[in-house]
């Protein structure tokens, strides 16, 4: 049964462009699933190492502008008389420039940051978010500052001249974003799985133990941050190519919390749950303007809502859903599984 | 050096409104264990608050103050019964989730209510400044200065020499035996969150009048008040007093002679210099990990 629904899945995804009619509907489900790759990243941080990172927008961006910038090319003077000038390259080369940036930015933050936990890493996770919006504003040469990066280029594959493709159209760039994100999911899914996960998941339910049975505490975190923070960045690779134009507005906070929501509410800590509530979470917005709601109340029901979420659903929708399911087949009373998570 | 001389001057003064700032956030954080995502959404209130009794109710600008301190107090306690009450003993990350909930949801209403227009609130000062020498400063800043610091000297009071402030002091140090000598537990919460909350309000009031309000000032705050108190230790009073000053001094000097738009950098530059030199803050002798 779970493979004839897996496949059913995979029927569904594969098919919406031949019969979703409408591109906008369209042009929400890509910017979905961006968010959802985005989302998922953040998921192996908190969900996996319990470590709630308030900046991962920061890598999101660093990944925009890093490919961005590496194909539209950019000359900057690092001293009154030296510059330094690149030319534009290939976009696939500048997506992977960007999700290698981000990924170093998230080694050197985890390198950084892990000398510190809980409310602290919150806050340095933050700071740093800020910090490079900072920079993205006021490094006039390399950024343009509030004029944001424009006619970034689509990604183009094949060989220039007589067989080539552009993702230029919107059903390109679902299929694109539907590849991206099977494979971070593919990738998280096997990191969780592995020994390194595994350890992850014992530093999060008890560090004092793990470290005491051996884990090195501080790699397993870096490490985790590391490929957190590249699929991060290729979710922001992904926006600048299909938004096209990147401001230092990419790098705000709302961004972060929308992917904090994603991840709590879909359940953190499971594979599916940033998904599910990706899904929600993305379409809503929509939902609620058709219902004619202004911006600043939609923001004012999310806060309601996530604070809903903590009160009633603390684990999250995915194993909520699921302890049901499996309560009712079994018919089995409940359990001490049944306590909520959040609350200890 | 009459521009260091300004730059100092002007440092002292926004310091003192930093350090309320952090007072509260840490007080709340030492006592509640609340990393306090709303601090910031106070302090717009406090100037909300101004600009609904000055300029709107047309109020006598120091009866305007009063009330919306009074108010963000009443506010903070309103939250704390509202939202935390219910929360205690939850670990920090379900209570911080909590906090930017009502974060978003705080700042979103302001918006909505007020508009994203920034809004000026007059003050009963005469706009020439006063005139020592080389510096000159403003009589609004004056007293902001003054009031900053008697509400700073006033808090230090409370909680080394008031019975609410042992309460306080007691709980910092070991909850459980607090309560089991006989500290009313989730009082001394709600007045923590109170007092930490009307410190906030202040602060936006104080400053509201100085510069504008607008709806996502408080995010600014936020993040200044949490440099203020990783500087000086979570948790430390002393620490968040003496954090407030240095990082006005950082700001003013790095405005000053580095860059103005680096000018909001600066906090997060000194948290990220701070936490690789002595994560421990500068003045928490308690260690941090665990």
């Amino acid at each position: 049964v779970k493979r004839l629904s897996t496949l059913a899945l995979w029927a569904v995804l594969l098919s919406v462009p031949w019969w979703l009619s409408s591109l906008y509907v369209l042009h929400v489900l890509i910017m979905t699933g961006i968010f959802m790759i985005a989302a998922m990243s953040l998921n192996l941080l908190l969900g996996y190492t319990g470590q709630l990172s308030l900046g991962h927008v920061a890598f999101f961006g660093i990944g925009a502008y890093t490919s961005s910038l590496v194909s539209l090319g950019f000359t900057v003077h690092l001293l009154p008389n030296w510059a330094v000038t690149l030319e534009p390259k290939p976009v696939w080369f500048g997506m992977l420039m960007g999700i290698l940036m981000a990924a170093l930015c998230g080694w050197v933050i985890g390198k950084i940051s892990f000398k510190v936990r809980g409310a602290y890493f919150v806050i340095v996770s933050v700071s740093f978010a800020e910090v490079v919006r900072l920079v993205a504003l006021n490094w006039l040469e390399l950024t343009q500052g509030p004029m944001a990066l424009n006619n970034i280029p689509v990604l183009r594959l094949g060989v220039p001249g007589s067989f080539e493709f552009a993702f230029l159209r919107k059903p390109a760039n679902y299929y694109l974003v539907l590849l991206v994100g099977s494979l971070a999911y593919l990738l998280i899914a096997r990191l969780v799985h592995s020994r390194a996960g595994r350890a992850m998941i014992a530093l999060r339910e008890n560090e004092p133990l793990a470290a005491s049975v051996g884990i090195d505490v501080t790699r397993y975190l870096v490490l985790a941050t590391l490929v957190s923070a590249g699929i991060a960045g290729a979710a922001g690779t992904l926006y600048a190519h299909y938004v096209r134009i990147v401001d230092p507005d990419v790098f705000s906070f709302i961004y972060t919390v929308t992917m904090v929501i994603m991840v709590i509410s879909g359940g953190k800590g499971t594979l599916l749950g940033p998904i599910v509530g990706g899904l929600i979470f993305g379409l809503l917005p929509e939902v609620l303007r058709a219902f004619s709601i202004q911006p600043e109340l939609q923001w004012v029901i999310y806060g309601v809502l996530m604070i809903l979420i903590v009160y009633f659903l603390p684990a999250g929708i995915v194993p909520a859903v699921r302890h049901g399911w499996r309560g009712e087949k079994a018919a089995a009373p409940p359990t001490a599984a049944a306590t909520p998570a959040g609350v200890r | 050096v009459d521009q260091l001389l300004q730059h100092i001057v002007n440092a002292l003064i926004l310091g003192g409104t930093y350090a309320l700032l952090g007072i509260g956030l840490t007080l709340i954080f030492g006592i509640m264990r609340v990393v306090n995502f709303t601090h910031g959404e106070l302090y717009a209130f406090g100037a909300y608050m101004m600009y609904l009794w000055v300029m709107l109710a047309g109020a006598n600008f120091y009866l305007a103050l009063l009330l919306a301190v009074l108010l963000g107090v009443a506010l903070g306690a309103l939250i704390e019964l509202v939202l935390l009450r219910r929360l205690a003993g939850a670990d920090i990350d379900t209570t911080m989730l909590v906090m930017i909930g009502a974060w978003i949801a705080m700042q979103n209403l302001e918006q909505f209510t007020w508009s994203g227009v920034a809004k000026s609130i007059n003050t009963p000062f005469s706009s020439t400044p006063l005139v020592l020498g080389p510096i000159s400063v403003s009589w609004n800043r004056l007293f902001v200065f003054v009031v900053a610091s008697a509400l700073i000297i006033a808090t230090h009071a409370l909680i080394n020499r008031s019975k609410l402030g042992k309460a306080m002091r007691a709980t910092f140090q070991d909850r459980e035996t607090a309560a089991l000598m006989g500290v009313q537990i989730h009082r001394v919460h709600t007045a923590t969150f109170a007092i930490g909350s009307g410190l906030a309000a202040a602060a936006g009031a104080l400053l509201g009048p100085v510069f504008v309000a607008y709806p996502s000032m408080g995010d600014l705050a936020s993040l200044k008040a949490f440099a203020v108190v990783i500087l000086g230790g979570l948790g430390s009073i002393p620490g968040a007093t003496i954090g407030g000053f240095i990082l006005a001094f950082m700001e003013e000097l790095g405005a000053g002679y580095v860059s103005s738009g680096f000018r909001d950098g600066m906090g997060f530059l000194l948290i990220i210099g701070i936490l690789l030199l002595k994560p421990t803050g500068l003045f928490a002798q308690r260690e941090r990990i665990g």
